[in-house]
């Protein structure tokens, strides 16, 4: 068993300041003895203030840099500082901090080393992206399922929980860390991670999140190619 | 044949383009590592300017008409690899300044110290890293 004494959940931040200390605290009711981080991705609120306030750590970019460059500082704070295990949730909200605890009972009992948080695993319908969206979202989802063998329901979803060495995988250059997303679950499997869903219900994003750009044309662009570098590459090493 | 003038101009630009280079190097204002494509450029325009046989034949080899043809042509490849190679060196630099900003924002860490299970892991975590980037 994994106590949760050693875990950190990490929670990416562009300008959340009235929205990022409730999800910490969210975090601290759900997992009390869990330690969260707050990367302020060098926002122009008091983000990061509102994040101390709420009792978490701040780690600040001095320069806006992105969702990725964001999260890999997270995977290296948790690296350096010897958690077991990491977990990542949006900071606008939209993700429900209450599934952490099922997700962590599921890395456990299921022996898997990743767990994503889907939106879309239990058809209810609750969640309505864009039509647009919805089309990226249905297209990376089939290509990741017909390349990792495994159904792939949301593969662009950034509600995860990882064990420590995926997280050292991720702190090396074979992370993207312009827009990590699909590829990812590509990459952890042709490593030979293992990587399960868990059903979770999602709030509707409040507008301007930290993933804006998921729909353009260059985002599909992007993803497609780096999918498909991701395969050329050889299968990296295996999992230990 | 190009005419003499088109062919002074070109063995002039090029001879221009060598000197200005070697100048830049000298005062330090350009790295050797980043000179030897713009010294290559020049060397090689030089070498058709100057050189008739080479760039008649090459002219007949890829089938252009117009020997001038020929020079800009090769001229435009040059510039292409040099804009690649800045991409890539582009990248490389934003690599090295994402690692930088990483590094700075942990050094800044705020908040309650993970005290409980602070166990530092020091230069060699760091160490494989920054190698593996």
């Amino acid at each position: 068993m994994t106590g949760e004494d050693n875990l950190l959940i990490i929670i990416p931040a562009y300008n959340e300041q009235g929205r990022v200390g409730q999800v910490i605290r969210d975090v601290r009711s759900t997992l009390p003895g869990a330690d969260v981080l707050v990367i302020d991705d060098g926002s122009a609120d008091n983000t990061a203030a509102e994040a101390l306030q709420a009792g978490a750590i701040s780690v600040s970019l001095p320069v806006n840099s992105g969702y990725g460059v964001a999260l890999q500082t997270g995977y290296k704070f948790g690296v350096r500082n010897g958690y077991a295990i990491l977990g990542q949730i949006d900071a606008d909200g939209q993700h429900r901090a209450e599934y952490l605890a099922e997700m962590l009972r599921t890395l456990d009992e299921q022996d898997a080393d990743v767990i994503v948080g889907s939106r879309f695993l239990e058809r209810d319908g609750h969640y309505r992206p864009s039509l647009a969206r919805a089309l990226g979202i249905g297209l990376f989802a089939r290509i990741a399922s017909l390349i990792t063998h495994q159904h792939i329901s949301d593969p662009t979803s950034g509600f995860q929980l990882m064990r420590i060495d995926v997280a050292r995988f991720f702190c090396s250059e074979v992370y993207p860390t312009d827009y990590p997303d699909a590829d990812i679950l590509i990459l952890l499997h042709r490593t030979g991670y293992r990587v399960r869903e868990v059903p979770v219900q999602m709030r509707p994003s409040p507008g301007q999140s930290m993933h804006s750009g998921q729909s353009g044309p260059y985002y599909m662009y992007k993803m497609l190619l780096s999918i498909f570098v991701t395969l050329l590459r050889p299968g990296a090493r295996n999992a230990p | 044949m190009i005419s003499t003038n088109l062919r002074i101009i070109a063995i002039a630009g090029s001879v221009a383009l060598l000197l200005f280079i070697i100048e830049l190097v000298r005062r330090r204002r350009l790295k050797e590592e980043y000179s030897v494509l713009w010294v290559t450029t020049a060397v090689l325009l030089l070498l058709l300017a100057a050189w008739g046989g080479l760039l008649r034949d090459l002219t007949t080899a890829i089938g252009a008409i117009s020997q001038a043809s020929t020079l800009y042509f090769f001229g435009l490849i040059f510039v292409i690899f040099l804009l690649l190679h800045f991409s890539v060196r582009v990248s490389a630099l934003e690599r090295r300044v994402i690692l930088m900003i990483q590094e700075i924002a942990l050094l800044g860490e705020r908040g309650r110290p993970p005290a409980a299970h602070a166990e530092d892991l020091g230069p060699t975590e760091r160490d494989e890293e920054t190698s593996a980037s």
